[in-house]
């Protein structure tokens, strides 16, 4: 259980985080989801206390993370990919962080196998990848086998098996029981993983809620009309308020027209359509939400 | 993806005695600072340093030279070694900043008080059982070659010259002359030996505290140098008027007077007693380590 009250944290003249409150629960995937430089990572850092806010307090389990006895036993995070002495090998790290909490040796190993790097345990991390990188800051967060776990964007640098594994592996963990907080700034990937979202942009909360609801909600839903004559319904939709744009593959999507009213408005200009599918995507309603607290855009 | 773990339930506290304290945090360090090859290669630096500078020193001297001090001749490699034992204290700290592992520790250990000061018991107790070998392997090395030069050295050769020119020499010039090496029984050697150790040890811990402050390696390392190395050149290039009310507070100096038996050398003017001095760049330390402490509570990881 991950209680943030009023969280906020200032950076220079920059609002990093602002006021931001949302609890994580016990037994759920949570999804931290916001764009670069929305104060995803400054959060965890605040949670783990590395960074002290501003103003506002979190909690970890009722208490705040400096008062934790053992805090690996309690709270495991993975912050940043390879913040690893690179001289120091793989077991090495993990038996530095276990003897500070009175962890076993054996549980080292334990993890290392989890991960799937005990084959290269005794590698120096500066020779890892950056996929082992954060196989190894997992294994850290395993470590003591906590109860919280924050992984900061863990899927970062991992190859389509790894992000399988990382998906499954949050997934076990909040079948367990376990609290699990997930940051990223990928919908696609939040929607694979997640049961619960907390959005945020510029520091601000924009919505704490459950997957599905978050994708209902977005009022930018498309749909996909395949028809024989892409010119005639295209005028139509548009001239209905529609706005249309022409795939490549001769497919029209369309937004600002639910599908029954594309399927209406082509059946009255008698028109055949092939195929119509709404596409409401975690993605779009994504972008809509956190349109306006993009912190760097390209330009464009 | 073996058997993870336990049971759902067990997941609100974790249910043993006690907490993560300085007990953990110095295994922790101890760990920390053998797990790296810096550690040893800077160490090996040091020794090469300090007693090879010994050797060097020492070996130069010809048989008829008259040794101002032995015991100092023997142990001025400490000033090449205390910079690369500076180094080695940066590191203890810095190395964690510049590679990120410091966010890995303190999630670890979030009082960071403790952190600290297990850094300082860990690194200290290496740094002083390290730094007290060195110095007397030093004085044994370096006094070893001065009185196998010395075995046909000065005394001989005055005596011999003397008797020559048919003229006696006077008692206290014969003592000097016979004192082409030192052992650790005469007055203030032992002192100097020791004191030498403890010098090489604090300004490792100096580093330390500089590191805690400035957090960069590159940063920590030239203050550390300009405290010790640039300071001194500084202070000599100002009027004497003001470099004798200020250069008995430098380091380097407070070390010089440490290490030697005869009294102050020239170079130093007025100064501290050697003990005197000593405590002075243990304050130092303290204070260096003090607002180490303050900046590490209080700044984001």
């Amino acid at each position: 259980m991950i209680e943030a009250r009023g969280l906020s944290k200032r950076f220079g003249s920059v609002l990093a985080v602002d006021d931001l409150s949302f609890d994580v629960r016990p037994g759920t995937v949570t999804g931290f989801l916001g764009p670069n430089g929305s104060g995803k990572s400054t959060t965890m850092r605040m949670i783990m206390g590395l960074d002290s806010p501003a103003s506002g307090s979190v909690t970890v389990l009722g208490r705040r993370y400096h008062d934790l006895p053992w805090p690996l036993r309690e709270v495991g995070g993975l912050l940043e990919a390879k913040a690893i002495h690179p001289g120091r090998s793989a077991r090495a790290h993990l038996l530095t962080l276990a003897r500070s909490n009175a962890i076993s040796r054996a549980r080292v190993d334990e993890v290392l196998e989890l991960v799937g790097l005990s084959a290269v345990a005794g590698k120096r991390v500066g020779k890892f990848s950056l996929g082992m990188g954060q196989r190894l800051g997992i294994a850290a967060a395993l470590l003591g086998d906590p109860g919280v776990l924050l992984f900061d964007e863990p899927v970062n640098g991992l190859d389509p098996e790894g992000i399988r594994w990382v998906r499954t592996l949050c997934k076990k963990l909040a079948g367990e029981g376990r609290t699990v907080l997930v940051s990223s700034h990928l919908m696609a990937e939040m929607a694979l993983t997640a049961d619960h979202l907390v959005v945020i942009g510029k520091g601000k909360l924009i919505a704490e809620t459950s997957v599905a609801d978050f994708v209902a909600r977005s009022s930018r839903q498309s749909v996909r009309a395949r028809t024989p004559a892409p010119h005639q319904l295209s005028e139509a939709l548009t001239n209905a308020g529609g706005t249309v744009i022409a795939d490549p593959d001769g497919s029209l999507t369309v937004t600002g027209l639910s599908a029954p009213e594309v399927g209406d408005l082509a059946a009255s200009i008698g028109v055949a359509v092939h195929e119509l599918t709404p596409i409401a995507s975690l993605e779009d309603a994504f972008m809509e939400l956190t349109d306006e607290a993009v912190e760097f855009r390209g330009g464009s | 993806m073996t058997a993870l773990i336990g049971v759902p339930a067990s997941f609100e506290t974790a249910n043993i005695p006690g907490r993560a304290g300085l007990r953990r945090a110095m295994a922790a360090e101890w760990t920390k600072l053998w797990s790296v090859r810096s550690t040893m290669w800077t160490l090996v630096a040091t020794v090469v340093a300090v007693v090879g500078l010994c050797a060097l020193g020492t070996g130069t001297v010809s048989p008829s030279d008259i040794i101002d001090d032995p015991t100092r001749r023997s142990l001025i490699g400490i000033f090449l070694g205390q910079l690369i034992f500076g180094v080695l204290g940066v590191l203890v700290m810095s190395a964690e900043y510049g590679t990120g592992t410091i966010r890995a520790t303190l999630s670890a250990l979030p009082r960071r008080p403790v952190v600290l000061t297990a850094k300082v018991l860990v690194f200290g107790a290496v740094a002083v059982v390290v730094s007290e070998i060195l110095a007397f392997s030093a004085f044994a090395v370096g006094q070893a070659i001065l009185s196998a030069k010395h075995a046909v050295g000065s005394k001989a050769a005055a005596a011999q010259r003397s008797q020559q020119l048919g003229v006696k020499i006077p008692h206290n010039i014969q003592a000097l002359l016979t004192s082409g090496s030192a052992s650790l029984g005469q007055p203030g050697v032992l002192r100097a030996v020791v004191g030498a150790g403890l010098y090489l040890a604090v300004l490792g811990l100096l580093a330390l505290g500089l590191a805690t402050i400035i957090r960069h390696t590159a940063g920590s390392i030239s203050a550390f140098v300009g405290v010790v190395l640039v300071l001194p050149l500084i202070v000599q290039a100002l009027p004497t008027s003001i470099s004798n009310a200020v250069a008995r507070y430098l380091p380097a100096n407070i070390g010089l007077v440490l290490f030697s038996t005869n009294g102050t050398p020239d170079r130093v003017g007025p100064a501290f007693t050697p003990w005197t001095g000593f405590a002075l760049l243990v304050l130092y330390t303290v204070v260096t380590l003090g607002i180490g402490c303050c900046v590490l509570v209080r700044r984001d990881a």
